[in-house]
């Protein structure tokens, strides 16, 4: 399956190699290098590139590319998802996936590539498993570890490779049992030029936080179930009980999680909190345009807007930007031609207007196509589908554990077509 | 290696301090030999000194400084550079105590053995040692070590140490055992006999922990030994859901290959479906061969397999999804297909790189099925974030799901992505349209106009695409666009890209007799410009000077010899030729041949016009979800995924004599006996203690037959009328049936059964209920399951075309001076680009941008009142289909119809239509088509005439019907060449609507204006659940077509229409004053108004979803 893996960072520099099998020449990723340059941007790399005798597959992920290199045929997406399960678990060992980190944790990286990966096919991937093998570093324990020469290798057996359950591992003891439920919806939608709904729907994650002694089997409820369109769950969950009863029943892992994930498409409505009126013109002549952005509350159910930001990705041609905003502060970057809007909480009373003139590059014909809106938001307290958690119960352990559920909306895709 | 470390105690304890001694000893006699020889190697001394002081490190006796060198050392292979003359310092330390070091040499150990093979056995004794260990962990991990390493001289002590390790205990040893035995084959090939040997042995284990990796090995060893899978695929079907994520992939698609190999298509008669094969699951040998004579009965170990993983679509892992739905794809009755849909579309939310593999699975399969992802169009509509290969893509799809219902909504999709400034998108999007022009037919026009505006475009890829795209289209019509040929000669001055500049010149030389006047003087330009011109444009020059001799030789003849002249003298030999071979074809002398007669036939032969069409087209000759499958190219190592055999090989293969319950045999007492309740509740092996198998069996079948029949009703009307039949036929059987089913299953029980059908025993309590409903009616069965599939098609489609509505109301009929049909006239501005401006200084006025057209696109510039009153897209696209014509009046012949709430494509003032005919007799009928002479003084458009509807087939077409703002059923005649049958469309009110956004005043102010006769209004009782926005909104618009307007007060609910026909204002409000609502409609049709008024009374009073 996965011969070798390859991270190479933003300015083509290959700063990792680690082999599974016998050694691949790390002229292999000259044919990425190839078509890293024909892509322009990252972003473009096709994730599949053929060589003679071998076949690339990479991800794009922190600005680090990570090249697989396969030989025979397999599942593309298996080595896709697996190579976005290594970048998840470096960020959860080191709390960012960077470069940086990367180069200063080289031996925590190897240790968890030899564990993830035997011979290529994957053997511990969940990160209970792989935490009980290899500790993550903490500023204590490797000041610790250098005075004592002690290590960051987990001494204990890793009791869940062997268990039943191997997304928990046994003998879990907390002083507070706690259990936190965040319910994070995000709004996908495309809005035209007049402000109608093209496309909208919501993606929700349930993100857990569960630090529970023992092994808690725990029964999450809604009210109103059946909003949800379509789910994947943590394989934790127990989906002949959803199926029959929908509701969630599950031992979990031990930390944070994302218990589910959900769709609940444009059929039922999707509510748009917010509208945004702009104008943006070019000028037939005299190189110029104009701006005239306008934010304001919809269907916000009573709840304020926050964190309200708006991206515009300009035509090649405009230079410069000289604009003025009621609220917020402004920035037009001219290298990458991306004018953000940071507005903030939206006050319904006042609402934010950004208005001004773009000057364009002389002589240039002016651009074809407004550039679109991309906007970001979040509603604290608000699921906006209007799923609401009913209950949640524990059984098989004695205590009394805390519980809490937390909703937020944020805008996901969120497009204003201009 | 975990294991290793993480046992390190007891490990210690039972000498390793010995064995740690005895490895110092055996490497003692070597580091002089070597370093030195590393001293007359190593060139630079920097590398030469730092490697130095490493080696000093690992013989220094303090841990720490060994564990310090070891993570430079390890820190030196990330960066690839090379250690290897520090092996024998490094081995020493393989029997360390120190669980971190010892982790570092083996690192160490597998990277560098294979250079250093003769230092690397020193090792091997370590490992020999720990393969005996009591500690499981020890032994995998000394068994995964000991396997890497890659020296040929080993292997047969890698041999022995896998087959030990393959009847080990411990199901983790067994697995690393599995992991093994390809490193080994990788190793020594010749050793596969043996290999198979364990295979073969470890593929009967039971643990989920080994099946994944012994499948693994299976598919790279001996993947043709198919025989090996018999006995235990339902073994492997049963574990599947309990497997870790990977392993479930590996098997997945091992299964789906074995599945082709062994059992019978179930696609051959795809409409009869037979309900009972799920019942007849466990049924005896007997029973199956009575049940021959039946068409087709699936396979109850192909049903097994179909049913255990369609669970996984729900999986967090894309690949797993992938792999179920190529596992549907592959192996299931085409009409249980849409299950897979709604997972796909999921994965389209990940990361960039899942979204291209998947778009490019679904690009293939909707080529072939477009039903299936249909409804969920708007999810592939492109962002302009999107990345290039993505929006491709996207695009691809769009384009194979266009259809006439939803080809106004993807055309004005499509408009936008023409303005993108991803000037490679644009002109992808240029092809697109194209391709949407060939395949439907009623939107080539509208597509051809559209295209010729573009021509005008600022941007020379979009102009150069366009013209391609034009060239294309113009030649699958019949030549009556010479107009359209004349305006792209009068462009042609401004066009520069040579693509474009060819494709008008052959056009020109290929219509030259529609533009006898233009073509020679194009010609004449081009001799002026002839060596400028890119060679693409010379050889076109040569053509069109050829033809035009042909044809116009008066006129041209002096122009053809001068172009002949230059083209004889031009560095390209290419063009030297060509000229030279002209040359001798068209003029006549006494050395041409027999040749030169048939000149004007060989240039003026009618071209055959080219077929535009996708990319994805012969991409399923690969299975889905594999790398070649995205490469388009076989990958080394692809399996074929053979043909299903024409019969189906013995099933009696699979049968296993006994088979004892599933245990995890080697789980750690320490979980078991802790938390042994919670075990239990997890795996359902342990339900089986439960004594209820008896039902649980039944309920299985019941509800995984009843589910199964609800998808095949929600998926198309095609199929109802065939269940519609069974169920009649079938209603008094299958109840009785299902009784003795219940008792044979009963008596048929093997301990492996009830595993499996204690699984689903949750499922039992809606038993009877199920039961019950499938036999007496098609009513919905009350499965959560079969609810959601039946939902999930009907937020269908799209928007409706703003433009259009509006030219109609604001605008007088455009004249043209072509014979179009005025209903295609109509739309022309589908796709007009609103940013057009009427004229760009290069723009000349031609007869074809005449100024009407002009005005017609000046009528979509939002104008103030425009503004006010904008049609939108329907908010609620209903599922439910209406019957037509049933199939016993219609002999055999049945018809559906449900209202799309789109614009109609063929008037303005009809209402669309989508009819579903049906075929269930078993001949094919022919010429299927609406009478010519209709009853009632409605306008009908008639759907094309069907020349031929195969037996147990069925088509959906589409129609339009003006009803003239009335409720007064359309009568017509539906024929087929033997009879006439009348049937009527009874439209409801809301469907005679379509929706308009407006803003909140605007509401306020037209609600004054229809006051009076012109208000109706009433007071309901609202019950509690309907209180809410979502559910009032939804209830108002599934009754009628109304578009939602956004209302900034709490309890006050406004929706908005208009009559298809007359286009007169509907509004509708609803206000809530808890516990009541008042619901007002203003409108002139007062008619209309009460029947509406009544509809959404009864609506929103029903409690109910």
């Amino acid at each position: 399956m996965i011969h070798s893996l390859f991270l190479i960072n933003n300015a083509g520099d290959l700063f990792l190699e680690k082999h599974w099998k016998s050694v691949i020449s790390r002229s292999v990723c000259d044919y990425f290098f190839e078509a890293r340059e024909k892509a322009v941007e990252p972003d473009n790399v096709p994730p599949v590139i053929r060589t003679p005798h071998h076949y690339l597959i990479n991800i794009y992920r922190e600005k680090i590319f990570f090249v697989s290199v396969i030989q025979t045929e397999v599942p593309p997406l298996f080595v896709i998802e697996f190579l976005h399960r290594v970048a998840e678990t470096f960020q959860d060992y080191f709390g960012e996936c960077s470069e940086t980190t990367i180069k200063d944790n080289v031996v925590i990286v190897y240790e968890l590539l030899e564990e993830m990966l035997d011979n290529g096919f994957p053997l511990a991937t969940e990160s209970n498993i792989l935490k009980e093998l290899i500790r993550p570093p903490t500023i204590l324990r490797s000041m610790v570890n250098t005075i004592t020469g002690s290590s960051n290798v987990g001494e204990t057996l890793p009791t869940g490779q062997l268990s039943n359950i191997p997304w928990r591992r046994a003998g879990v003891k907390y002083t507070n049992n706690e259990a936190y439920f965040d319910v994070v919806e995000e709004i996908d939608a495309i809005l035209d030029k007049s402000g109608t709904t093209v496309f909208a729907e919501i993606q929700g994650v349930i993100d857990a936080c569960v630090k529970l002694s023992g092994m808690p089997d725990l029964t999450l409820s809604f009210m109103n179930p059946r909003l949800l369109d379509d789910v994947s769950f943590h394989p934790c969950v127990r989906y002949k009980r959803w199926e029959s009863e929908r509701v969630i029943s599950f031992i979990p892992p031990d930390g944070n999680f994302q218990l589910m994930s959900y769709h609940i498409s444009a059929q039922n409505l999707v509510a748009i909190p917010i509208y945004v009126k702009q104008n943006i013109s070019f000028f037939e002549t005299g190189s110029s345009g104009r701006l005239d952005i306008t934010v304001g509350p919809k269907q916000t159910m009573g709840k304020t807007v926050e964190c309200l930001v708006v991206t515009v990705h300009m035509p090649k041609v405009v230079l410069s930007a000289n604009l003025s905003a009621t609220q917020g502060t402004y920035n037009y970057d001219p290298v990458t031609k991306i004018l953000l809007w940071d507005i903030g909480k939206l006050n319904p009373q006042k609402l934010p207007n950004l208005k001004g003139s773009l000057s364009l590059q002389s002589g240039a014909p002016k651009p074809e196509e407004n550039p679109s809106l991309n906007i970001d938001l979040k509603i604290q307290q608000l699921a906006i589908s209007g799923l609401k958690v009913n209950r949640l119960d524990m059984y098989g352990e004695k205590y009394k554990p805390f519980k809490g559920v937390k909703y937020v909306t944020k805008a996901g895709k969120f497009q204003v077509r201009t | 290696m975990l294991g290793m470390s993480a046992n390190s105690v007891s490990y210690n304890e039972q000498g390793s301090v010995e064995s740690g001694v005895d490895a110092a000893q055996e490497n003692s006699s070597i580091p002089g030999s070597i370093s030195s020889g590393g001293a007359a190697s190593s060139l630079f001394s920097a590398d030469y000194k730092k490697n130095e002081d490493l080696k000093e490190m690992l013989e220094s006796n303090k841990e720490s400084l060994k564990l310090e060198a070891m993570k430079r050392i390890v820190g030196l292979i990330a960066k690839g550079k090379n250690a290897s003359e520090l092996f024998p310092a490094v081995v020493k330390n393989v029997a360390s105590k120190n669980i971190e070091l010892k982790k570092l040499v083996y690192v160490y150990l597998v990277r560098y053995a294979e250079e250093q093979q003769d230092l690397a056995l020193l090792s091997i004794s370590t490992f020999q040692r720990a393969l005996k260990d009591p500690n499981q962990l020890i032994r995998a991990s000394a068994l995964r070590v000991l396997s890497s390493i890659r020296v040929p001289i080993i292997v047969p002590i890698m041999m022995l140490a896998i087959k030990e390790a393959a009847t080990d205990l411990s199901p983790y040893v067994r697995k690393t055992a599995a992991h093994a035995i390809q490193k080994l084959y990788s190793l020594d090939p010749d050793q596969k006999e043996h290999l198979i040997e364990v295979i073969e042995k470890l593929l009967k284990d039971k643990s989920t922990l080994v099946a994944g990796s012994v499948v693994m090995a299976f598919e790279e060893v001996c993947p043709d030994r198919i025989d090996l899978i018999h006995k235990n695929y339902r073994k492997l079907c049963n574990l599947l859901v309990d497997v870790e994520e990977w392993g479930q992939v590996v098997i997945i698609h091992m299964l789906t290959r074995y599945a082709r190999t062994q059992f019978v298509s179930p696609w051959r008669e795809d409409a009869v479906f037979d309900e009972n094969s799920a019942k007849a699951f466990y049924d005896s040998e007997e029973e199956r061969r009575v049940d021959q004579s039946k068409p087709y009965i699936m396979d109850p170990d192909h049903r097994l397999l179909l049913r255990n993983t369609k669970p996984l679509l729900q999986s967090r892992n894309t690949a797993v999804v992938m792999a179920v739905s190529q596992l549907y794809w592959h192996l299931a009755p085409k009409h249980e297909l849409s299950i897979i849909t709604k997972s796909l579309v999921r994965l389209l939310r990940s990361h960039r790189e899942v979204q291209y593999i998947v778009l490019q699975n679904i690009a293939t399969m909707s080529i072939q099925r477009k039903g299936m992802f249909e409804p969920f169009m708007k999810s592939f509509y492109v962002r302009s974030t999107d990345a290039t290969h993505i929006k491709t893509l996207k695009l691809e799809i769009l384009t194979n799901l266009a259809n006439e219902a939803n080809i106004s909504t993807i055309l004005r999709e499509f408009q936008t992505y023409v303005k993108s400034q991803d000037k490679a998108f644009a002109a992808a999007t240029i092809q697109a349209i194209g391709c949407c022009a060939t395949n439907i037919s009623e939107v080539t026009d509208t597509c051809l106009n559209g295209l010729v505006l573009l021509l005008s475009n600022r941007d020379e890829t979009v102009v150069a695409e366009s013209v391609v795209v034009i060239k294309k289209l113009l030649q699958t019509q019949p030549s009556q666009h010479s107009d359209i040929i004349k305006h792209m000669a009068k462009l042609f001055d401004n066009i520069t890209v040579p693509m474009a500049r060819a494709s008008i010149l052959w056009l020109m030389g290929e219509y030259c007799e529609h533009v006898p006047k233009i073509a020679p003087d194009v010609l004449r330009k081009m001799a002026k410009t002839f060596t400028d011109e890119e060679d693409i444009v010379k050889l076109q020059i040569v053509n069109l000077a050829a033809k035009l001799y042909l044809t116009n030789s008066k006129q041209t003849k002096l122009l053809t010899q001068y172009i002949l002249n230059l083209g004889k003298y031009d560095q390209n030999y290419d063009i030297r030729d060509r000229t030279r071979f002209i040359r001798q074809l068209i003029v006549p002398n006494e050395k041409s041949g027999a040749l030169s007669k048939y000149a004007r036939r060989i240039l003026m032969a009618p071209k055959p016009a080219p077929v535009l069409q996708s990319a994805f087209k012969d991409r399923d000759r690969f299975q889905l979800g594999t790398l070649s499958h995205t490469l388009n190219s076989q990958a080394s190592g692809y399996l074929e995924l053979s043909d299903w055999p024409a019969v189906a090989p013995d099933q009696s293969v699979r049968n296993v004599e006994v088979v004892e319950p599933v245990k995890e045999t080697g789980a750690p007492a320490l979980s078991k006996s802790k938390h042994a309740k919670s075990n239990e509740k997890f795996y359902s092996d342990s339900e089986e203690e439960d004594g209820e198998e008896e039902e649980g069996s039944n309920s299985e079948d019941s509800s995984s037959s009843s589910s199964e029949e609800s998808v095949s009703e929600s998926e198309s009307e095609e199929n109802s009328d065939d269940s519609n039949k069974s169920s009649s036929s079938q209603s008094e059987k299958s109840s009785s049936e299902s009784d003795s089913e219940k008792k044979k299953t009963l008596k048929n029980k093997k301990p492996q059964q009830q595993k499996l059908d204690s699984k689903d025993r949750k499922q039992k309590n809606g038993n009877a209920v199920k039961v019950e409903s499938r036999s007496e009616s098609e009513s919905g069965s009350e499965s959560s399951s079969s609810e959601s599939s039946s939902e999930s098609g009907s937020e269908l489609d799209s928007d409706s075309d703003s433009g259009t509505d509006q030219k109609k109301n604001t605008k007088p009929k455009p004249v043209q001076s072509k014979p179009v049909i005025k209903v295609e006239k109509k739309e022309v501005s589908l796709l007009d680009l609103d940013d057009f401006s009427p004229v760009p200084v290069t723009t000349p006025k031609s007869s074809i941008l005449s100024p009407n057209l002009l005005s017609d696109l000046q009528g979509l510039l939002i104008s103030p009142t425009a503004s006010a009153l904008q049609a939108s897209s329907p908010v609620f696209v209903p599922e439910t289909s209406h019957e037509l014509l049933h199939r016993m009046t219609g002999k055999g012949l049945s018809a559906q119809y449900r209202f799309t709430r789109q614009p109609c494509i063929y008037g303005n003032s009809m209402v669309s239509l989508q009819l579903t005919l049906s075929n269930s007799t078993d001949q094919a009928l022919e010429n299927i088509h609406i009478s010519e002479k209709s009853s009632t003084g409605q306008n009908i458009h008639r759907f094309n005439a069907i020349e031929r509807l195969e037996p147990q087939a069925s088509v959906t077409v589409s129609m339009g019907v003006d009803f003239n703002d009335s409720t007064q059923a359309a009568n017509f005649q539906l024929c087929t060449k033997e009879d006439e049958f009348s049937v009527s469309i009874q439209p409801a009110v809301g469907e005679l609507l379509l929706p308009i956004t407006m803003s909140e005043a605007d509401f306020t102010k037209e609600q004054g204006k229809l006051v009076g006769m012109n208000e109706s209004s009433a007071t309901i009782t609202m019950t509690p659940e309907n209180v809410s926005s979502q559910s009032v909104n939804r209830k108002v618009v599934s009754v009628a077509n109304l578009g939602v307007i956004p209302s900034g007060q709490e309890n006050i609910y406004r929706f908005s229409g208009k009559t298809v026909s007359s286009g007169s204002l509907v509004l509708v409000s609803v206000v809530l004053k808890d516990p009541d609502a008042v619901i007002t409609i203003n409108t002139e049709k007062t008619v209309m108004g009460s029947m509406l008024l009544r509809q959404v009374k009864t609506a929103l009073t029903n409690s109910g979803p």
